[in-house]
């Protein structure tokens, strides 16, 4: 019987490659809000946490490598996510 | 029917998983939740939250970012590890990101006590005679601060456990779906606090 659990093996320097873009990431996010830049700081910051956070889905978390099933669901809910944030902002614009 | 069914070795990884994910979307769903309160209170508290959050330290927020950052390697290796047959190293890697997590809940306590100390926690009189805002940034922080170390307990609980697992061949390259799946928590604790960081540390 072939092995149910056999996939691919990620090899360990990928993995030292994504913590090094992660670092970096971490890096310029905290040198883009040092500045006074007000509202663009904001959108920099959330800009490279959603950044760093594709990289964590798709490769610690093995999206990339998994079935296809995974990903489709992560999506699923990230866009009802989406949903929700522009119904709550819609909201708060227009009272 | 039943005894033979017990008797059966029979396992879905794909199914553990699902659920593991399953899971995981209730947990990114409750703190996202809380990250849209976030939003809204700051919206309508802009300048108290910008005097706030500078009260944070942000070189002990870096650390503890950089610290579950590498964490999250250690243990995204350990999968591979385990794969390869290499059980030694699989054993190195999850103790790893145990003493990582653990060393990441001294930071905090250090943290919050400093905050404590300087009369900065929900309640306080030092609090109450700021205003509202600077009440609602520190509830915030600590709650969801507070929440999210209660998910390093309970993933450094679960490491354990798969440690344990490892180490007496309960886990191996063969049947390795709970290691996946520790991972799999222990990565859901390191985006939150992906997100936790510059909102409390970063952005003022």
């Amino acid at each position: 019987m072939s092995n149910p659990e056999k996939a691919h093996i990620v090899p360990y320097h990928t993995y030292g490659i994504i913590l090094v873009t992660l670092l970096v990431f971490t890096g310029l996010s905290i040198l883009v809000t040092s500045f006074e830049l007000g509202p663009l700081a904001v959108s920099a910051a959330l800009l490279f946490a959603s950044m760093k956070t594709t990289l964590v889905f798709l490769y610690f978390m093995h999206l990339k490598f998994d079935k296809k099933l995974y990903s489709i669901m992560v999506l699923v809910v990230l866009l009802l996510f989406l949903i929700v944030i522009v119904i709550t902002f819609l909201d708060y614009s227009f009272r | 029917m039943s005894q033979s069914a017990a008797h059966t070795e029979h396992f879905d990884a794909t199914a553990s998983k699902i659920g593991m994910w399953l899971f995981i979307f209730t947990e990114l769903l409750l703190f996202g939740g809380l990250f849209i309160v976030y939003s809204v209170i700051r919206f309508n508290n802009q300048i108290a939250f910008h005097l706030a959050a500078q009260e944070l330290n942000v070189v002990m927020g870096a650390t503890n970012t950089v610290l579950l950052l590498i964490s999250s390697m250690t243990i995204a290796m350990a999968v591979s590890a385990i794969q390869f047959g290499n059980k030694k190293f699989t054993l190195i890697l999850i103790s790893t990101t145990i003493l990582i997590g653990l060393i990441f809940l001294v930071n905090k306590y250090f943290e919050w006590s400093i905050k404590i100390e300087h009369g900065l926690y929900p309640g306080s009189s030092v609090l109450q005679g700021f205003g509202n805002g600077d009440t609602l940034f520190f509830g915030l922080y600590f709650f969801m601060t507070g929440l999210h170390a209660l998910h390093i307990i309970a993933g450094v609980s679960i490491l354990g456990w798969v440690l344990v697992r490892v180490a007496r061949d309960k886990i191996h390259a063969g049947h390795f779906v709970h290691l996946e799946n520790g991972a799999l928590y222990w990565h859901l604790v390191d985006v939150i606090w992906i997100f936790l960081f510059p909102l409390f540390y970063l952005i003022t």
